[in-house]
């Protein structure tokens, strides 16, 4: 039999793929956070799952509701049902989403104004890795550049369509930063250029920016397929655009 | 003492516990989720020979701790850490009693540090007073994600957080042991901030702040924020495991402490019952920065030295044999250290 219908799940699937992990910064379906997609007619119940009952509440929240969004947007979905399962705040979240509640009604006391500005620490520290990662790649392929001259390395500088400085530019898209050839590569968070003396601190702080959140990625899809047996074929290798840092998992750790 | 091809190693494990996790103590989901997660982080980090079974995990008493952490006598002293969590646990998590008397039967060996809560207010401010003659406290545990009624954490830079430190410097507590779990309130923010360890830091210098698990899941913060203060440290529960998962990750944390804060600052610690220690000791003192990894100076003996028991002992007052000490390293008390070895031109045309 031939399927003539379009393949909802796929779609939903698909559609999901645009969720980031703001902290991570990876897609939830790459890091095997879709527990399952079930689609009944129009309606569709998506189950996510976390590495920990006590990974942070407000970045599950993030994905939860993004999901929810983004599911809503699937054309032939008329009814979203996304849950999070097995978290510490699983019922507060799953009532919130339940009820189209935003944020600061679902967390009440526990909320102030909104989660924008997290959303945009973590836009701007994906930022910083990738910034990170394009010059370290650069410094270990010249031995006589120094970090002081990293201050000085434009896009046009950067080697041209490999996946370090695409991710690069979509970053800095997503930051309004300029993406011309004559930009400065090392910017400050607002955006500025260092001097020459200043550029090895900034280089080094946004080092541990990228050691931070690649250990971390790392960290936890290991904890998410050892919470659930299973989950690390859903998950998809960590991209390309950070080829830096090949660490190696030993094998018989995970039950 | 461990003793490895003629060097010998003072070890100070300066984080442990003696918690009861197991489902009689759980007063809630949130009890067997809290020791749930702690069991993945173990057999996710372990090495197989090291993994225990989930039942053996979820208490250890006193006679099993004192084999597990003292073992073929590698290390010489430990210091309690203990996690209240009175919301999950009936009697707590951290057992308090159980490790006293325990403290008491080995004072050689063991040092008990209790903690506190500012949002128990003026009475929690009569216990730290009490807890500090009884246990006769050189050092606090705060866990900033503990959970307390309607609160779902707080920060050391709250007000009457501030009274408690009073009490510290008054009592000569010095030791402020923080674990930065996540945080809840206000959720507008990431949870993981380290922001509040900074200005307590600075207002407080006379006091030290140890920051478990060196600021994971947020290194970078705590990097930057440790470096411009001198009495900001590093401690390694839950970064040693990586040791051995993930070497080169463990490299990098470790070479970034080293250059952002220096040897000094930096304290061993297996966060048993999470790990034990004997394994961890062995594997650092084996332990060598990847060669490719340009941007970090090799470790050298004696900052493995400090980093195994020197730097907590000094934080204690705890003997060490003479011929086993070493002097400070003289850094810069604020800034990065080693600047040279940042530079990755330098450190790669050394031929290293």
């Amino acid at each position: 039999m031939t399927a003539v219908l379009p393949d909802l799940a796929a779609e939903v699937r698909s559609a999901l793929g645009a969720v980031v992990d703001p902290e991570l910064d990876e897609p939830i379906t790459d890091l095997g956070f879709v527990r399952s997609v079930a689609v009944d007619g129009g309606t569709v119940e998506v189950h996510l799952r976390l590495p920990t009952s006590f990974c942070a509440p407000n970045f599950a929240w993030l994905m939860a509701s993004d999901a929810r969004v983004a599911v809503a947007a699937v054309p032939g979905v008329d009814r979203v049902v996304v849950a999070l399962d097995d978290h510490h705040d699983s019922d507060l979240i799953n009532r919130g989403l339940a009820a189209g509640a935003d944020y600061r009604t679902t967390f009440a006391h526990e909320a102030e104004e909104s989660l924008d500005e997290l959303r945009a620490t973590f836009t701007r520290k994906a930022h910083t890795a990738a910034m990170e990662r394009a010059l370290t790649a650069l410094l270990r392929a010249d031995p006589s550049l120094t970090e002081a001259d990293t201050a000085g390395i434009t896009l046009a500088d950067l080697p041209a369509g490999t996946p370090t400085t695409t991710a690069l530019l979509r970053r800095r898209v997503a930051l309004g930063l300029p993406v011309d050839g004559a930009a400065r590569v090392l910017v400050r968070d607002d955006g500025s250029p260092p001097e020459p003396v200043q550029a090895p601190m900034l280089l080094r702080r946004a080092r541990s920016v990228r050691i931070s959140v690649d250990g971390n990625a790392h960290f936890c899809r290991g904890l998410l397929a050892t919470r659930y047996p299973g989950a690390e074929a859903d998950q998809v290798p960590r991209p390309e655009d950070r080829p830096l840092l090949p660490l190696t998992v030993s094998k018989g750790t995970h039950p | 003492m461990y003793t490895k091809d003629g060097e010998k190693y003072h070890v100070v494990d300066a984080h442990i516990a003696l918690w009861d996790g197991r489902p009689e103590n759980q007063r809630n989901v949130h009890g067997k989720q809290f020791i749930d997660c702690f069991y993945d982080y173990h057999r996710n980090l372990s090495p197989e020979s090291e993994t225990w079974g989930y039942e053996e995990y979820l208490y250890q008493g006193g006679e099993r701790l004192m084999r597990d952490v003292f073992v073929d006598g590698i290390v010489d002293h430990a210091i309690f850490q203990p996690a209240r969590l009175a919301e999950f646990y009936h009697r707590g998590f951290g057992q308090t009693d159980e490790a006293w008397a325990l403290t008491q039967a080995h004072p050689d060996k063991l040092t008990y540090n209790h903690y506190w809560d500012s949002r128990d207010g003026e009475n929690g401010l009569d216990q730290l007073r009490a807890d500090a003659e009884r246990f006769g406290l050189k050092g606090v545990k705060l866990y900033t994600a503990d959970w307390h009624g309607e609160s779902r954490g707080w920060k050391l830079d709250d007000p009457m957080a501030y009274r408690y430190f009073e009490v510290c410097q008054e009592l000569g507590i010095t030791n402020i042991h923080v674990h930065k779990g996540p945080t809840i309130r206000p959720l507008d923010r990431d949870a993981f901030d380290v922001a509040d360890v900074d200005h307590a830091a600075t207002d407080f210098p006379d006091l030290t702040f140890v920051v478990e698990h060196c600021g994971l899941p947020r290194l970078e913060d705590f990097c930057w924020i440790a470096t411009q203060e001198p009495n900001v440290y590093a401690g390694l529960a839950v970064a040693m495991p990586f040791i051995h998962t993930r070497p080169r990750y463990f490299a990098q944390i470790i070479g970034e402490l080293l250059y952002w804060i220096g040897e000094d600052r930096i304290l061993f610690s297996s966060d048993y019952a999470l790990w034990t220690p004997k394994w961890l000791v062995e594997r650092f003192v084996d332990f060598q920065i990847p060669e490719d990894l340009t941007e970090y100076a090799p470790l050298t003996t004696a900052q493995k030295k400090k980093v195994l028991g020197l730097n907590a002992a000094r934080l204690y007052d705890l003997p060490v044999p003479a011929e086993l000490r070493l002097p400070e390293a003289g850094e810069t008390a604020t800034g990065p250290r080693q600047p040279e070895a940042a530079d990755l031109a330098v450190a790669g045309g050394s031929g290293r």
